[in-house]
């Protein structure tokens, strides 16, 4: 347990996150849309090593890590224990896939069943980068990863992405939305409107890492951006569990997001897959189709 | 007043006088009459508590983990499979200098899957940092809730405890318990006052990493903060004993030893049954007694050389084996007694809910007398 050095910022800079890191910088807009009245609940990883090797921190709201996947359970405690004491503060979880899609899946399960009155934010960075790039159930379809490398026999990760936002819409959750730092305000105000929703609900924010997905880390940004410009991910709302805004796009070629990264350096080194970059653009034509983003002549973006 | 009471009512009874706000905690056999007892307590307005419904024990205790950070005095129950499940959050939880109070209806552990009695449970998380202090009856069961959260809460203590008592054995039996008024809990019992929590007045970072400069530095005070928990345990049982008239200011607890040849080291309700058998022997002219561990967890190593001086023959009951290398009380008491002159044997009695009559504590008297030991006592060869 560490004091804070207090800047304008709650997020502190001086942490420890490589340059050009998308969770550093959910984390900081994250501050932002909660202001100071928030507790925060970390799982182990990426965020959690990077911003509190003790005796220093870079949380200037209360915050608590206790394990990989017990997140949403130890919230449950704090929800509770401040509505018995009478307090006001919000309880938001942070955590990586890893702990969301896989390992802590049960505690979520809980916790949103019951009803506690929490915002999970999943920054989902599509793989353990916390360890060295391993696959999550966050993993999209044809990426390398240290434990599902591309081989002369392996394509790479083999299957498609979770669907978590589903799973938790499915609890009943009554917000459910997904976000991207590359659009700032949105998340801010995705945030702003899960904390004050009454009952549990979900954020998932992307957050490229360039060190896991290898690409420049001046290209953050516009790798997030990308990935919403060819529909392989896709910012939407739901609310009771009915899906009411997604955002709107011209969509480019998957071919056009897939080529700037090492991960997928296998489809086209040493020879070109068309046909797994088929099937990937098949996942961005299905997530166009389910969540009706494709802008027709003569509209405007939303 | 004593009442006629069930060994899981009589505790829910004294938890509940000890205002936990929030409870978590999942159904297993044979904890579950305690957390049914409070549900209905909670259900009846008896209990100003918020009560978490779990899915699992791993939760349960993670709940009370983020309870306990953000200020509230917490409880939780469980056994066997349960504890097993919560390894992982014991651990944390004392690293993160929690004070929980739980509750343990002792149980084996499988495979085989078995509900019965044993130590193994509580006993296989002796490392993690918590408390434990054993129970031989309901009256000393309940008694020790009280006297655990006053130690757990101490400022200069700051760790979680086991409360054990034997599964089935006590949680389901009935025995006559005296219940102190939530008045006298209260006058024992404070309210609780964090020594810090998670408040957007006063933002701190809990359960942050260390790195190899500070990690062995962690581990040395919590390690600290167990050995002074010896003392804050003897006050805290001395005072008990001055407001209700049961003194547990002893971490071990001598039973005709004065001038005993023989001693038995026990903890739980086997030491009743020893108690007995020692009077039976005692009339035969055997000089024979107990000595009941009653803190397992900080381990009374001193207190026990000190209880056994003039004993040379000792023989410890372990309800628990820690496999490859015998009991695990039978192991630090040979370990405390090293040097001390007196044979220990160590014997495997009691798993798995197997009952010990008083001819059965004769039989491992017998044996230490005879120096045959460290051994499963009462082993059925038939069936190997």
């Amino acid at each position: 347990m560490a004091e804070v050095e207090q800047g304008c910022e709650l997020f502190s800079a001086g942490h420890r996150a490589c340059g050009g890191c998308g969770p550093a910088l959910a984390a900081r807009l994250l501050l932002k849309a909660t202001g100071k009245n928030a507790i925060l609940v970390a799982s182990t990883g990426c965020m959690e090593v990077f911003s509190t090797p003790y005796p220093e921190t870079a949380w200037g709201v209360p915050w608590i890590h206790s394990l990989f996947e017990n997140a949403a359970a130890v919230a449950s405690g704090i929800e509770a224990s401040l509505k018995k004491q009478g307090r006001s503060e919000k309880v938001l979880c942070v955590c990586g896939d890893g702990a969301t899609f896989d390992i802590g899946v049960l505690c979520i399960s809980g916790a949103f069943e019951r009803g506690h009155d929490i915002t999970y934010i999943c920054y989902d960075n599509e793989a353990y980068m916390n360890t060295g790039i391993q696959r999550s159930g966050a993993t999209p379809y044809g990426a390398s990863t240290t434990t599902s490398p591309a081989g002369s026999c392996s394509l790479g990760n083999l299957h498609p992405k979770k669907d978590m936002p589903g799973i938790l819409a499915a609890h009943g959750a009554p917000y459910v939305a997904t976000a991207s730092i590359a659009y700032p305000n949105d998340f801010v105000q995705k945030v702003e409107r899960a904390i004050n929703t009454p009952g549990p609900c979900y954020i998932q924010v992307h957050t490229p890492c360039c060190t896991g997905w290898g690409f420049e880390s001046g290209e953050t940004l516009s790798m997030a951006k990308l990935a919403i410009e060819t529909g392989l991910w896709v910012n939407y709302e739901m609310v009771d569990g009915r899906v009411e805004k997604a955002k709107k796009v011209r969509r480019k070629p998957v071919e056009e997001y897939l080529a700037k990264q090492k991960r997928f350096r296998h489809l086209f080194k040493p020879a070109r897959r068309d046909d797994v970059i088929a099937n990937i653009q098949a996942v961005a034509d299905a997530n166009a189709e389910r969540f009706g983003i494709d802008i027709k002549k003569k509209e405007s973006s939303e | 007043m004593l009442e006629f009471m069930e060994g899981s009512h009589a505790v829910a009874e004294i938890v509940k006088r000890c205002r936990p706000q929030v409870i978590a905690a999942y159904p297993i056999t044979p904890q579950t009459h305690i957390v049914e007892d409070l549900a209905q307590m909670v259900a009846n307005c008896e209990i100003d508590a918020e009560y978490i419904t779990v899915e699992s024990e791993f939760s349960a205790l993670s709940a009370c983990l983020g309870a306990s950070a953000a200020g509230s005095r917490v409880y939780s129950a469980t056994t066997s499979q349960g504890l097993a499940l919560m390894f992982e959050v014991c651990f944390n939880a004392a690293g993160m200098r929690q004070p929980i109070v739980m509750t343990i209806a002792n149980r084996s552990l499988g495979a085989p899957l078995s509900i019965w009695n044993d130590q193994q449970d509580s006993i296989s998380l002796r490392d993690s940092g918590w408390l434990q202090f054993y129970a031989e009856d309901n009256q000393e069961a309940a008694d020790l809730h009280m006297i655990a959260y006053r130690v757990c809460e101490d400022h200069d203590i700051l760790l979680p405890a086991f409360v054990c008592f034997d599964g089935f054995i006590l949680s389901h039996t009935y025995e006559p318990v005296a219940l102190p008024s939530q008045e006298e809990v209260d006058a024992y019992l404070p309210a609780f006052t964090p020594y810090q929590r998670l408040d957007a007045a006063n933002p701190l970072s809990f359960g942050m990493y260390a790195t190899p400069e500070y990690y062995t530095e962690f581990r040395y005070e919590i390690d600290r903060a167990l050995y002074r928990a010896k003392d804050a345990f003897a006050r805290a049982g001395r005072e008990f004993g001055e407001q209700f008239g049961r003194d547990y200011s002893a971490l071990v607890e001598g039973y005709r030893l004065e001038d005993a040849d023989t001693a038995l080291v026990a903890m739980g309700s086997i030491c009743g049954t020893a108690k007995d058998a020692i009077d039976e022997m005692r009339e035969h002219g055997r000089k024979v007694g107990l000595l009941k561990i009653r803190t397992y967890r900080p381990f009374p190593a001193p207190e026990i050389v000190d209880a056994l001086k003039g004993v040379s023959t000792v023989a410890v009951l372990d309800k628990n084996i820690s496999l490859g290398n015998g009991g695990a009380v039978g192991t630090e008491v040979k370990s405390a007694l090293y040097g001390s002159g007196a044979a220990v044997y160590d014997y495997i009695i009691a798993l798995g809910g197997r009952d010990v009559r008083k001819r059965d504590i004769a039989a491992v008297v017998d044996l230490a007398e005879k120096g045959k030991g460290d051994m499963f006592y009462g082993l059925r060869t038939e069936v190997l």
